[in-house]
């Protein structure tokens, strides 16, 4: 007996995307992380709306769909600011003053690593490790690596990206 | 389809390319993309477009995988269509204003290299190396099919198809002595034979690419260099199994890695070199692509399991092994991407011809990953044997700024800090583990005098700590209790029996937790110790300073 799906949350053409990763997968449970993939890739983030959703296309329990979103690191339960910068903590970044990096921004921007600034111009995170090792210390600016930067040049560059 | 098809489509293809006499090839892999290499590759072939009537050297601009020296990147190779590395002139730091004077030098064939950028291929970085895993890195299209059909690529899965039997290609492996990449060292061979022994309608292969250990990029080199070798591998693996269907879980964070090996699956694909009936045999292998989302557990096999049937990546006991109930039941086999890319070269040249390399017990080549206070950061592949020293102070250059060398991590959160008096010891699986640490996958992270080993040790632990998937209490708890004692330590307010607490739960979280995350957790801590206890002490309280 053919289940009945539920429709789509809005008009909004971004759940048509997440729909579709869901029906490639057959809607099968083991089709979980690719769609909270999809549905951060086009939302930017997991509210309840989507994962309440995802988990009545896939029928599956609620519980689950939050279990496994918060289980990863990758998966945001908030939205993130127009700018996201990401400083590597891999060994080597660590080795290379990683530490200072983040004390520094969060002197000029008063933010942590997994915090937003309250304008929501800037969200800052930590990452394990990028595979960016010889570059580093590395930071991921808006999907860009950026390498080599010591504290000044970086809080310049989020400065300037921000005023942009 | 057999290997004189394929070689006459080999020929087919290199005639099609032969235009070109010399080749400009540009390192797009994510580390040199992240200096700057695309613009460089911009400029370079536009200014080929414009000099493409002048005379001299026919001349193709190739993007290319890596080629290694990642501190010195954008880095650019001249060479001959069939030249390797060595041959090559390498240069370094490029930037889109020195293309002109790189093509110039490069069409005429009496030229000199441009000085200024020159980095000569016969240092001991390139020179002392052994490239196996990495033959074609750096040299291929990673993004091209012909590319490496053309340098002799699935040749081993045809050859294993039309003129072996599942038996004798585990027969190869076996003979080969290679062991697991990932870190764990299991005989390959022997992996391979359990599964295969194992009756069932359905298996699955999987190839573990997510390399989580921090200062690790091995993997990811591989995947964005050369892609089709691994899926070579994995066909192989399938073939020797018997299984359809494979799946490459890889981390979300390698978003370049990911890119390129959809491309690769999708072109082999299309030229029948997956999915039904391959080169016309009744063999037949899908692979499919599973994105990890951060979770370093999930490089723990039956996590990663867990993690592919969509749930929270948490491990569970073994036995069974997955040989035996891996992916939803059904025998699995889980290798490394580097064990993958270690089969095509095996089954080419013969288990044998593997063999030779290497120490007794530990054959073939490694992949490690330079980085830290060294020199020269990037990836490597040296014989299994090669000394630490040699590597440290030799291929990498040493410690810039003049300082002296204290440590080598190596096997990230689960290895261990090698201290001056070892460097001369032979790497291979066994002698790192006598040391108190292990191989892992090759990362190698180099500490000068400044780097305080307790302050490392906290690093890891905290590492550990928060990539605990806490479904074991050893392991929840007790990193978290390893993490409070060790960071009271390096703020010198922990007293001697805080030492003797740490080391005593060391013990308990190492024998009692459920999988290799928290077994090894303690070992940082340690290889510390073992090596460097008088900075530990030194930050200790007297009881008279309460």
């Amino acid at each position: 007996m053919q289940r009945q799906r539920p429709d789509l949350p809005s008009a909004d053409k971004r759940w048509k995307l997440v729909n579709a990763t869901m029906r490639r997968n057959g809607y099968a449970e083991h089709a979980l992380i690719e769609a909270l993939h999809s549905v951060q890739d086009a939302f930017g983030y997991l509210d309840e709306e989507a994962m309440t959703f995802v988990a009545d296309s896939l029928d599956l329990p609620l519980s689950k769909v939050y279990g496994v979103a918060t289980f990863y690191h990758l998966f945001a339960l908030k939205p993130k600011g127009r700018h996201a910068c990401v400083v590597c903590t891999g060994t080597a970044c660590y080795i290379k003053g990683a530490g200072a990096l983040i004390e520094g921004i969060e002197q000029r921007f008063g933010v942590a690593p997994g915090e937003t600034t309250a304008d929501k111009a800037l969200s800052v995170m930590s990452a394990r490790c990028v595979g960016a090792c010889g570059l580093a210390p590395a930071v991921v600016l808006d999907g860009t690596v950026i390498g080599k930067l010591g504290t000044e040049q970086l809080v310049a560059r989020l400065e300037q990206e921000i005023a942009e | 389809m057999n290997l004189d098809d394929l070689d006459d489509l080999a020929d087919k293809y290199r005639q099609e390319a032969a235009d070109a006499e010399v080749e400009v090839r540009v390192c797009m892999a994510a580390s040199c993309q992240s200096s700057g290499a695309q613009p460089v590759y911009d400029a370079l072939t536009a200014a080929g477009e414009a000099t493409a009537d002048a005379p001299g050297r026919k001349c193709r601009i190739k993007g290319v995988g890596c080629m290694g020296l990642c501190s010195a990147g954008p880095l650019v190779a001249v060479a001959g269509p069939e030249d390797g590395l060595n041959e090559s002139v390498i240069y370094r730091d490029v930037t889109p204003d020195d293309a002109g004077e790189i093509l110039t030098s490069a069409v005429d064939p009496k030229a000199s290299p441009v000085a200024r950028l020159h980095c000569p291929s016969d240092l001991p970085f390139f020179a002392r190396q052994q490239r196996v895993v990495l033959e074609h890195s750096g040299i291929i299209d990673p993004n091209s099919f012909r590319g490496y059909v053309v340098v002799g690529g699935y040749s081993a899965m045809v050859r294993a198809l039309t003129e072996m039997t599942p038996t004798d290609v585990i027969a190869e492996i076996t003979t080969s002595g290679l062991r697991g990449r990932g870190g764990g060292g299991y005989p390959t061979g022997l992996k391979w034979s359990t599964v295969a022994k194992t009756p069932a309608e359905q298996k699955y292969v999987i190839c573990n690419a997510d390399e989580g250990d921090p200062g690790a990029f091995m993997d990811r080199a591989i995947l964005e260099s050369d892609p089709h070798r691994v899926l070579e591998g994995m066909a192989i693996a399938a073939y020797a199994i018997g299984a359809n269907k494979g799946f490459v879980y890889v981390r979300a964070e390698y978003p370049l890695a990911v890119e390129r090996l959809k491309t690769a699956i999708r072109k082999a694909k299309r030229s029948g070199f997956l999915g039904n009936h391959i080169c016309d045999t009744e063999f037949n292998f899908d692979i499919e692509i599973r994105l990890g989302a951060g979770a370093f557990v999930c490089g723990e096999e039956t996590a990663l399991m867990a993690s592919i049937e969509g749930g929270r990546g948490q491990p569970r006991p073994r036995p069974p092994y997955p040989a035996e109930s891996g992916l939803w039941g059904h025998p699995t086999l889980i290798n490394n991407v580097e064990t993958f890319a270690n089969i095509a070269p095996i089954i080419r040249e013969g288990g044998d011809w593997f063999a030779a390399m290497g120490t007794e017990r530990s054959k073939g080549t490694k992949v490690f990953a330079l980085a830290g206070t060294i020199v020269n950061t990037g990836l490597i592949e040296v014989p299994m044997g090669t000394t630490l020293r040699d590597i440290i102070e030799v291929i990498g250059g040493g410690i810039p700024g003049g300082k002296a060398f204290k440590a080598v991590q190596t096997g990230g959160p689960s290895g261990g800090c090698v201290p001056e008096a070892h460097l001369d010891v032979a790497v291979d699986y066994d002698s790192l583990k006598t040391l108190g640490t292990m191989m892992g996958s090759g990362g190698m992270i180099v500490m000068d005098e400044t780097a305080s080993m307790v302050d490392v040790a906290r690093y890891f632990m905290e590492f550990c700590m928060s990539e605990s998937c806490g479904k074991c209490v050893p392991c929840r708890t007790g990193t978290w209790q390893m993490h409070s004692l060790l960071d009271r330590i390096a703020r010198s307010r922990a007293s001697r029996s805080d030492l003797t607490l740490l080391e005593e739960l060391c013990e308990v979280v190492q024998a009692t937790s459920l999988c290799g995350l928290g077994q090894t957790a303690p070992n940082p801590v340690l290889s510390t110790l073992r090596y460097f206890r008088d900075e530990y002490e030194q930050k200790l309280t007297t009881p008279s300073g309460h």
